[in-house]
């Protein structure tokens, strides 16, 4: 059987200090080799099989040196699939897997579809028969949870921005199919090569203004920088630990920082949070106190999400109200803790200064309060009132290794357009490109353009 | 009425419109005993509609009919009154032919060209039943009591099946242009466990050419150089009629806004489905009233008529609101209405009970084709009786079946949609149904099929020779062209500059200089100093080779792709409602196409790629399972 080069990660998502990215197929080893420099400079293809390699990744766009990785090199037939394999192991953390996987799904992999390597080991006759009801449950139960998520993500930001730029094409491509197919009909205008090359150029634009959010890694690699501030003693380390302990962190160490600053990831209702300073909060319960004021605003500034917490059994502070002049214009959420203790707190005085901002009562002793912070966190994210960005990171590889063959499609249609190519040739790429947008939210159905056909046009004998 | 045995014959084609045409011509050309039945023998490929064939993806249709032996190209090579060749302006891929027809010319030849058949017998009557025996068609039966045997029987009834008319109220059960209607067939059609829609179409008014004011009129004049649509013809037809452009005013619209109750569109009458494509002026008029003015082209019917059809004014409305309408049309004030425009409802069959070959998957050796198959139009047709006629005739004789895939034709890319995805209104030919149009150009149809037309005994030697030498050519000289350099002397960047290119810096192959969007292959010949002359066409192939070899190449890897998922075929047997996991919507949809193809299965909606999987690891399982046993 002949198969394309598949690649996905291999290691359960943020467990483990080292994750696996597992590729497979024909091309694995030259897709291997396009990317990895062993320190001696050999290439993988030279070296016997079954042997692992130290060394590093390097993005062959750039040149940088991506990330430091060990390799197992695998040829086929000896291996899980049949095919040749290669396992790149690299740190732990979701910003190195998923940068590695972006790199190999860029260098010409394809991203595995769930159960597809279990597949192919089932296809190439390494798994007997027996097994193979079993991988048709799994490739069910995976891609209707798959399926899922994509749904929820049609809410999503992303998907309306995508959306947008595929009726964009839509409606250029639909004119000239319109011009072709009803070549004498006056009421459509002719689709010239200006016209075209506008289009597609403001989405190129678009798809490199996506494609940088995803490279500076906000929300989509790294998750929403979020701060828990707070006078000591407001219960900010609870606040910490509750939302670690429900959600699982995951501790990274911020390499080429102070090892102080420590970031733990949490996944609160789908929203990729990174909070910031846990060490810190942990040890002084003050980062203002630990790390000076300076550094503290600078954090405070680039965070995403603050978490400003007051004690409900206290009046307010001259200093709680300097806080809620430093987070004034950021995305805070008011969290009141200790109404398991007699109220202090005057309530309307918070509501004055915090304006529309979202407030939750908890009692974080009592674990009380926590699901309507979760909630409050949850619907910030989604109901885009928070800027940094807007696609979750559940499948955020697949969807940038689209992004980046619809960068490549549109490009190829503007260098045509500019090189005077007939228009209806410049179209091929347009509409590949707009297949490929309609990839990332899911949205393959093909009577789309005829829809648009009929209705925008005036047609007929 | 008393039964006699009337004959026996390899095929029967029901029906001699475009598809039965082709199909009675493609049965006995592939050297089966032919019969063709028909209600009428003048009507022979008859044009209930506009007089003109091909256009853009209908015109390549037509030249891959052509390129496959089949007979619309010729025929219209000698009985147009006009061609023209369309999208000049854009690339390659989407230009195409079309010709104005002389309608009665047209069936003349047509007609001839049976006549003239070896291997094919033409008979008039009507059929009203099939012989069906053990689940296989043996013959059928017909209004005079005539019974007729065979091993294959092909329907193309058109739009016969319970044909009504309707114009205004009035109502009535009629075939196209007043021809008896259907209704025993589409019974016994129903009760052998057919599934049918309902379907509509419409047609416009026609009016005589003496009375047009053509001075209030545009002239639309053919091309005014040799054109054919046969790889094959030789003599062209220079002596052409033009047509005549018109625009509808505010008064026509206002016309329609008042009497738009007595339309049976709106009023309720008419239940068929339209297509979308070609709406009535009613439609268009309600769907887009903020436009001023829509386009009317005047097309004369033929040389020996004075009929002229009123292409753009296609409707249902009364006669007497149609005669209005004529009035507020400048040029037609006074024009006199031959016919009246009027709008057909019809049968037809769900074209998904079909395999690709165009066979009844309930009833072994039975095909259909043509818009009794849910199409319109006279090259979708004609594309559908060829392959019916072809695979009919092979089963038959016992040769391989004929099935075009959606990167070698239009013809595929349709029968394809047809049988795969259905459809939910009259299917029309649009050059964005094919995902592979660069490779589906008009000018390569011979190439593309030639060989497949040579192999099942569709096409002679000596045209099969003829092919052949015109491929070497082509290949010669793209060969030549790739090795040889042109140096920048001053010939080359003078001929350059006058074609608006940039300076040569270097030498550069001749190839890569074609490539250049501002040269052409006349061009390079010249500084290439080509020894033999080449035909146009070999040069055409050329040109389009080396210049647009990105994109074509593009499309080719993704025909590979396809290949490899039509190569993983389905077997027949399989037993959808066994396989765990698939989703119950795929499992439905599955069992009801039953897709030969993993490339087939996958362009069913509502089957989705896990599906897909699914399907590829059952199928593998079994066979694992046969090799182990
Ligand atoms: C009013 C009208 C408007 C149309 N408008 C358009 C249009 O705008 N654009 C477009 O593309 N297409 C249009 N068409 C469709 C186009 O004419 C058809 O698609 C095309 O002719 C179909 O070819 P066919 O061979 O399938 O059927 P037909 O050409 O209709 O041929 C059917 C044949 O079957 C024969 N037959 C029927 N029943 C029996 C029987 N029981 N026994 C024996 N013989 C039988 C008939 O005599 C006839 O020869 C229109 C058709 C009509 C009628």
């Amino acid at each position: 059987m002949e198969f394309d080069t598949i690649a996905a990660i291999s290691t359960p998502s943020g467990e483990g200090a080292i994750a696996i990215v597992r590729l497979s197929g024909p091309e694995a080893i030259g897709i291997a080799d396009k990317l990895f420099r062993a320190p001696g400079g050999r290439p993988l293809a030279s070296q016997p099989t079954h042997t692992i390699h130290y060394g590093h990744l390097e993005d062959p766009t750039t040149g940088e040196v991506a990330e430091e990785v060990m390799v197992s090199f695998m040829k086929g037939p000896k291996t899980f699939t049949r095919e040749d394999v290669i396992e790149i192991n690299c740190h732990g953390g979701i910003v190195s897997v998923n940068r590695v996987l972006q790199l190999v799904l860029q260098a010409g992999a394809r991203l595995a579809e769930p159960g597809e390597f279990t597949k192919r080991a089932f296809l190439n006759g390494r798994i007997d028969l027996s097994q193979a009801e079993a991988v048709m449950d799994l490739i069910r139960a995976k891609t209707d949870r798959a399926m899922d998520v994509a749904l929820g993500q049609m809410e999503g930001r992303l998907s309306k921005l995508i959306s947008t730029l595929r009726q964009a094409l839509l409606e250029s491509i639909a004119q000239m199919e319109v011009n072709i197919d009803y070549p004498e009909y006056d009421d459509v205008e002719e689709m010239t090569r200006p016209m075209m090359l506008e289009k597609a150029e403001w989405v190129r634009a678009e798809i490199e203004k996506l494609l940088q959010t995803s490279s500076q890694g906000k929300i989509l690699r790294e998750g929403l920088s979020t701060v828990i501030v707070g006078r000591p003693n407001v219960g900010k380390s609870s606040l910490l630990n509750s939302l670690v302990h429900e959600n699982k962190a995951i501790v990274t160490e911020i390499a080429g920082t102070t090892r102080d600053i420590i970031e733990e990831y949490v996944n609160v209702r789908g929203v990729p949070l990174r909070l910031v300073d846990t060490a810190g909060i942990r040890e002084t319960e003050d980062i203002v106190e630990r790390i000076g004021v300076e550094r503290s605003r600078k954090v405070l500034k680039e965070a995403d999400l603050i978490l400003y917490v007051l004690n409900y059994s206290e009046a307010l502070t001259a200093e709680d109200e300097l806080l809620f002049e430093a987070v004034k214009d950021m995305n805070y959420i008011v969290v009141i803790n200790k109404t398991d203790l007699p109220q202090g707190i005057d309530l309307e005085q918070v509501q004055q200064l915090a304006g529309s901002k979202r407030m939750v009562t908890t009692s974080l002793i009592e674990e009380e309060g926590i699901d309507q912070l979760e909630e409050a966190i949850a619907a910030l994210f989604f109901e885009g009132e928070i800027e940094a960005g807007d696609m979750t990171y559940v499948s955020n590889a697949r969807h940038i290794s689209l992004l980046h063959q619809a960068h490549k499609t549109i490009s190829d249609a503007i260098g045509a357009a500019e090189m005077d190519v007939p228009v209806d040739m410049i179209q091929i790429d347009v509409t590949r490109t707009w297949e490929i947008l309609g990839e990332i939210i899911g949205d393959t159905a093909d009577d789309g353009l005829l829809n648009q056909l009929f209705s925008q046009f005036c047609l007929g004998k | 009425m008393p039964k006699f045995e009337a004959g026996t014959f390899d095929v029967i084609v029901v029906g001699a419109g475009h598809a039965g045409a082709e199909a009675a011509l493609a049965s006995a050309r592939m050297g089966a005993k032919t019969l063709v039945l028909t209600m009428n023998l003048d009507m022979i490929a008859f044009m209930p509609c506009n007089p003109s064939i091909g256009g853009p993806a209908k015109g390549i249709v037509v030249r891959e009919i052509d390129a496959l032996g089949g007979a619309m190209g010729r025929v219209i090579d000698k009985t147009h009154i006009q061609m023209r060749m369309l999208n000049t302006a854009k690339g390659p891929a989407v230009r195409a032919l079309r010709a104005q027809a002389d309608k009665v010319l047209y069936q003349q030849e047509m007609k001839r060209l049976m006549e003239d058949e070896d291997n094919l017998t033409l008979h008039q009557g009507v059929v009203e039943k099939l012989i069906v025996e053990d689940g296989t068609v043996k013959g059928l039966e017909t209004q005079a009591g005539g019974i007729y045997r065979a091993q294959s029987v092909v329907i193309t009834t058109g739009t016969f099946l319970r044909g009504e008319i309707i114009i205004g109220d009035l109502r009535y059960s009629s075939g196209p242009n007043n021809q008896q209607p259907s209704i025993k067939l589409a019974e016994n059609l129903e009760q052998l466990g057919f599934e049918t829609v309902r379907f509509k179409t419409g047609t416009p008014p026609r009016v005589n050419s003496k009375s047009i004011d053509y001075s209030q009129t545009e002239i639309q004049p053919g091309d005014d150089v040799p054109r054919a649509f046969s790889f094959e013809t030789t003599e062209f037809i220079l002596d052409q009629l033009p047509c005549w452009l018109t625009y509808t005013t505010g008064k026509t619209h206002q016309i329609i806004d008042e009497n738009l109750h007595l339309s049976p569109m709106y009023s309720g009458m008419a239940k068929g489905t339209g297509p979308r494509y070609c709406p009535s002026i009613e439609d268009k008029i309600v769907r887009f009233s903020d436009k001023p003015r829509h386009q009317i082209f005047l097309e004369p019917e033929g040389r020996n008529t004075s009929e002229v059809y009123v292409q753009g004014l296609s409707t249902s409305l009364p006669e007497h609101v149609q005669r209005q309408l004529l009035e507020s049309i400048p040029g037609l004030e006074k024009a006199e209405m031959m016919r009246a425009g009027y709008a057909i409802e019809y049968d037809a069959i769900v074209p998904t009970q079909l395999w690709p070959t165009l066979e009844s998957k309930q009833i072994v050796n039975l095909y259909t084709a043509g818009q009794i198959n849910g199409t319109s139009g006279y090259e979708e047709a004609a594309g559908q009786g060829l392959m019916a006629g072809i695979n009919a005739a092979a089963k038959v004789l016992g040769k391989e079946e004929v099935i075009l895939s959606r990167s070698e034709a239009y013809i595929g890319v349709l029968i394809d949609d047809l049988v795969t995805k259905g459809t939910s209104e009259p299917y029309r030919l649009l050059t964005s149904r094919a995902e592979y149009r660069l490779l589906l150009r008009h000018d390569n149809a011979d190439m593309r099929l030639t060989d497949l037309g040579y192999r099942i005994g569709m096409v002679k030697e000596d045209r099969y020779a003829k092919f052949l030498t015109k491929k070497d050519l082509i290949e010669e000289e793209i060969k030549r062209l790739r090795k040889m350099m042109i140096k920048p002397n001053e010939q080359t960047q003078q001929l350059i500059q006058e074609a608006g290119g940039s300076e040569l810096k270097d030498g550069i192959r001749a190839a890569d200089l074609l490539k250049r969007p501002e040269m052409t292959y006349d061009m390079i010949a010249q500084l290439t100093a080509s020894e033999v002359e080449l035909a146009d066409e070999v040069k055409e192939q050329v040109e389009i080779h080396i210049k647009y070899e990105g994109y074509i190449e593009k499309s080719l890897q993704q025909v590979d792709k396809l290949k490899k998922m039509e190569n993983k075929k389905i077997p027949e047997d399989i037993d959808y409602h066994a396989i765990s996991g698939l989703a119950t919507e795929a499992r439905g949809k599955l069992a009801e196409v039953r897709p030969l193809s993993i490339a087939q299965a996958s362009r069913i909606s509502g089957v989705n790629p896990a599906d897909i999987s699914i399907l590829l690891v059952y199928i593998e399982q079994g066979r694992i399972a046969k090799v182990s046993v």
